[in-house]
């Protein structure tokens, strides 16, 4: 007789001393763990609760400023550090960390409409309504000193943008015409002009860093080469836009926020239709800034939200509001891809998360492998019912939701108005026009 | 450090070239070099002609080259080690899906890297089998003998001290006959007795945890989810004690309980009772679940498909039943058994079910098909079944308890072992984890040895025999996060990880049926109310007789298009059919 029996030496299963981490063998036999789909669809509909539970996005609000925030600036090497302009020409340098104010300046007489931070990140530049560009150093004056600029430039007209060149001593300004200044010079080495209009915002592309675009207000967004004397090309839209931002990574890309509520996403080979259309918001965008990882973007809003979008997303993802925050007029996501910064029009500036449920703080390696894994769980479960239905919910100020729930029936009727037309005409004499191609008027070369 | 490529671009010269110092690396370079340029010098006029075999050939090349050593030596087992199919076929969970159109590239993206994701996963799996500690026991005899001759005595001298000590009897005669219960992990023991005893031990250390008399009938014995607590089914209601005999819960709700079943996943306490109630109870919030009268008289056999927690109840008219609790009639009704059913069972993978009856047979079924497998004839018929982790059966017979071997498999004629206890059985139950079954009796409980019934590894985070008091407490935290809902039961577990072909006609039927209506039904048209005589009865019918001209004439147009269409494609068929013209093509309309 052969025989043996099952035994197991408990030295074997259980730690030796109070010191030593418990044994836990593992047997990864599917049989011996029923229900797994369910458990796991339970696991990620915890983990969405617990996201939603979590979500708390909001973390500080920078106050001192004597009147709305018209503008702000990250620095460019220093996380920490941002920049505001005031619409009483007073600008502000704030320490994220300690959340202070840390230098006043009176910059400029009336809005301060412009400021950019030099690509060293030793000086930088603001413009403002009295026509002057004025140079700053960001080190605060020493004791003794006064407070005044490198460099004041005196124009002939009031500037309204600005933007810095990523790698030479170059910028530019839009006004009435769009300039381009050397850093040593006091008069504009190129200007731009097509049309009699005015310009309200001016951005270098990161990446080909010779190219600019930018927002005119006849409803046309410009694209221009820094070496040629023309600008390149130029789309024309139903609604004037207000600000645009590249995309930082897929440099082809840009988005504009737009005055019909809406925000457009092109690729600058192919101006005739947007690649994507962004709504949501329920009244003009004033500013939008991408992430430096390029894949979702900010905008700020009339409505007095600020939203977040993915890079190919038509609706937004995230929605930021409170109670006190008024118009939003500028928005900021800073370098580290965590925060977003908001300056509204009742003298705050906000710091956001911009991942609302993220712990802030050093992950423990336990702690990152379990949001690791529910962040896989709620990608998996997220088209079940249950779990999107959690996902998506959003709380919305009441005038907000009722505008949404207003706009969305009155595209609805314009929808179905646009398809009886196409019903009852005669085929081929009413084409049909895609919701991309109903904002774009034309495209000049 | 100087590299051969380096050596190479620094010399100037355009005339003779001077050598680099030789190199060991160098050599296979050049070997490698020489062979391409040979290659190159005796394929160049064939090159065009086969390609694909010199690609072919510098592929396997290349390919020789890699599992060289650098002594020149060739790796006699290159790659991955195997792994044998059937250990991959263990953790395979899903077939393959089948790929989208072309066109859609991010899906088919999403889809190939969740295969991959899926066969490393499984690879994984099965190659982290190699690890596992123990292995699973055995008895076999020597030349002519049976198995079932050898005594439980004569194992439990061969075995070692701590597993000769796991065969025991209790010598409890006055309260008999017992039932009862392991708990999840297999470390602790219920005993109830028909007269009133209760006693829960922690049977490998032969320590009492509590032992009180309820002073009332018992009928059955359940562990809840922990060695904390258990379910007592008494002569009247179902009482809840914790592990000291401290008396929690008096459910008066659940009234004549004859059997129960504890679905761990789920936290429920499903029972039978002899007024024919199948009732099921959320034991983490107390709360009754769902009720349900089965009309099939007295419900004394009762077992759970440990795979998707549907449980199965076996009537005195033969049929066993199915239920859930989202349905208020049994999800499935099978005829077993001509004559009542005595006891059934279900394996742990949730595919057999072996049931035995008054008509003395047992029976085994497929229970994913619900058809029957195979058919044997018990002399004196089985009144207990329990199956074990690893598939051993064990029926008792009066006094004598069997254990089968592989009763779907193959054919068999004689029983694994045997054992005679003193008192007729009344429970019986294979350890979870071990290799031991438990037999309550009318004296007492013995402890039976059984080899190769027990599955060898456990798994620590699911049910670990040997935890301690902390981790212990995390399990339960966490198992109670983990709830599942008892909506979710369903006779395929993994339905709510697969898509929902739902047509739209059908989900449209759903709601009709959900509504009491039908919300994309066009209304009927009724003609407006026009002033000054213009709503006679004839405008009225003549406005009425437009709409519906309208209407027609929609449909008309369909029906136009759709043979239009059909026209086409039928066309196309037969063109690419026959492929060539024949003469009888110009009779064709």
């Amino acid at each position: 007789m052969k025989v043996k029996v099952l035994s197991r030496n408990p030295d074997d299963y259980v730690r030796e001393t109070k010191l030593d981490i418990q044994r836990v063998p593992r047997n990864y036999d599917p049989t011996l763990h029923p229900f797994e789909v369910n458990r796991e669809y339970i696991r990620a509909l915890n983990a969405t609760k617990l996201e939603r539970v979590f979500a708390k996005p909001f973390l500080t609000s920078l106050d001192g400023h004597r009147d709305g925030v018209n503008c702000m600036a990250k620095h460019t090497k220093s996380l920490s550090t941002l920049l505001s302009g005031s619409c009483d020409g007073e600008v502000k340098m704030w320490d994220l960390t300690k959340r202070e104010c840390v230098r006043t300046l009176q910059a400029h007489e009336g809005f301060v409409r412009g400021m950019v931070v030099g690509y060293c990140g030793t000086f930088f530049y603001t413009t403002g309504d009295d026509k002057t560009i004025k140079k700053w150093k960001m080190e605060a004056p020493g004791y003794g000193e006064e407070e005044e600029p490198l460099n004041t430039i005196l124009g002939k007209t009031v500037f309204t943008g600005l933007d810095h060149h990523r790698k030479d001593g170059v910028f530019a300004t839009c006004g009435q015409q769009v300039d381009i200044w050397d850093e040593q010079r006091s008069t504009p080495i190129r200007s731009f002009t097509w049309g009699v209009d005015s310009f309200s915002c001016v951005r270098f592309n990161p990446v080909e860093t010779e190219l600019l675009a930018s927002c005119a207000s006849d409803r046309s967004i410009v694209l221009y080469d820094m070496r040629e004397s023309a600008p390149l090309k130029k789309v024309i839209m139903t609604m004037r836009s207000n600000t645009l931002c590249w995309n930082p990574m897929e440099a082809y890309h840009f988005t504009c926020s737009n005055e019909d509520y809406n925000l457009y996403t092109y690729d600058m080979r192919y101006l005739k239709r947007p690649a994507t259309v962004h709504m949501d918001h329920v009244s003009a965008v004033l500013d939008v800034d991408y992430s430096p990882t390029g894949k979702e973007f900010v905008s700020a809003s009339f409505d007095k939200t600020i939203r977040i979008f993915l890079k190919d997303g038509g609706h937004s993802r995230e929605v930021y509001h409170t109670k006190r925050m008024q118009h939003v007029i500028c928005v900021k996501w800073s370098a580290d891809n965590k925060y977003i910064l908001s300056g509204s029009d009742e003298m705050n500036i906000r710091l956001w998360k911009a991942n609302a449920a993220e712990k802030l703080g050093v992950l423990a390696p336990r702690e990152r492998r379990a949001t690791n894994y529910s962040e896989k769980l709620k990608e998996k479960y997220q088209h079940h019912p249950q779990v999107r239905r959690i996902a998506r919910h959003r709380h919305l100020p009441k005038n907000i939701h009722h505008q949404s729930k207003e706009l969305r029936v009155m595209r609805e009727s314009r929808q179905r108005k646009e398809r009886n037309v196409l019903k009852h005409s005669k085929p081929g004499s009413v084409p049909f026009v895609s919701e991309r191609e109903k904002h774009v008027v034309t495209v000049v070369k | 450090m100087a590299s051969p490529g380096k050596a190479n671009v620094k010399s100037p010269h355009v005339g003779k070239k001077k050598k680099p110092p030789a190199r060991y690396w160098d050599k296979l370079q050049q070997e490698e070099g020489n062979n391409d340029e040979n290659k190159d010098g005796k394929d160049g006029g064939k090159a065009q002609h086969a390609p694909r075999r010199t690609q072919k050939r510098k592929l396997e090349e290349t390919r020789r080259d890699r599992n060289k050593f650098i002594s020149g030596k060739s790796d006699p087992f290159p790659g991955p080690a195997p792994i044998p199919e059937e250990r991959l076929q263990k953790f395979k969970r899903k077939d393959k899906i089948k790929k989208p159109r072309k066109g859609q590239r991010t899906l088919r993206a999403t889809i190939a890297h969740s295969e991959q994701t899926c066969e490393m996963a499984k690879k994984q799996a099965a190659r982290f089998d190699l690890l596992l500690p123990e292995d699973a026991g055995f008895l076999e005899g020597d030349k002519d003998e049976d198995t079932c001759t050898i005594s439980q005595d004569d194992i439990a001298d061969a075995v070692d001290i701590t597993s000769g000590a796991k065969y025991f009897n209790l010598k409890l005669s006055q309260f008999g006959p017992y039932r009862l219960d392991y708990n999840k992990t297999g470390r602790h023991l219920l005993l109830g007795g028909r007269r009133g005893h209760v006693a829960c031990i922690d049977w490998q250390s032969k320590q009492l945890m509590c032992e009180i008399n309820v002073m009332e009938s018992i009928s059955d014995v359940k562990w809840l989810h922990s060695e904390e607590m258990y379910a007592v089914a008494q002569k009247k209601w179902l009482y809840i004690y914790d592990s000291k005999g401290i008396e929690l819960h008096c459910i008066r709700k659940f009234n004549d309980v004859l059997r129960m079943q504890f679905l761990p996943y789920h936290f429920l306490l499903a029972t039978a009772s002899s007024t024919s109630f199948l009732q099921y109870l959320d034991v983490s919030v107390g709360k009754e679940v769902a009720a349900y009268c089965t009309k099939t008289g007295r419900l004394d056999v009762m077992c759970q498909n440990p795979h998707n927690a549907v449980i199965h109840l076996g009537h005195s008219n033969g049929t066993v039943t199915l239920w859930s609790p989202n349905q208020k009639e049994a999800l499935v009704k099978m005829l077993c058994h001509q004559g009542g059913v005595r006891s059934v069972t279900v394996d742990k993978t949730g595919t057999y079910m072996v049931t035995s009856g008054m008509d003395k047979k047992l029976k085994v079924y497929d229970i994913r098909a619900f058809k029957p497998l195979k058919s044997y004839f018990l002399p004196a018929g089985a009144s207990c079944l329990s199956l074990s982790h690893r598939g051993l059966l064990s029926a008792a017979t009066g006094d004598i308890v069997q254990v089968y071997r592989d009763v779907w498999s193959c054919p068999v004629t004689k029983p694994y072992m045997a054992h005679r206890v003193r008192g007729t059985a009344w429970g019986l139950q294979f350890c979870p984890f071990e290799d031991v079954l438990g037999v309550g009796h009318g004296d007492g409980f013995t402890s039976m040895l059984v080899p190769g019934a027990g599955e060898p590894n456990f798994d620590g985070l699911d049910a670990n025999p040997y935890r301690s008091v902390k981790q212990k407490r995390e399990w339960e935290v966490k198992a109670l996060l983990e709830k599942i809902q008892p909506e979710l039961i369903t006779l395929d577990p993994s339905e709510l990880g697969k898509v929902d072909y739902a047509t739209f006609e059908q989900r449209h039927q759903d709601r009709v049926k959900a509504l009491g209506f039908d919300p994309l039904a066009k209304e009927k048209f009724v003609p407006k109310h026009k002033k000054k005589g213009r709503s006679s009865a004839g405008n009225i019918e003549k406005r009425k007789k437009q709409v519906a001209h309208e209407d027609q004439r929609d449909i008309i147009k369909q029906s136009v298009e759709d043979k239009l269409r059909k026209k086409d494609t039928g066309k196309e068929a037969a063109s690419s059919l026959s492929g060539q013209k024949s003469a009888l093509d110009r009779f064709k309309k």
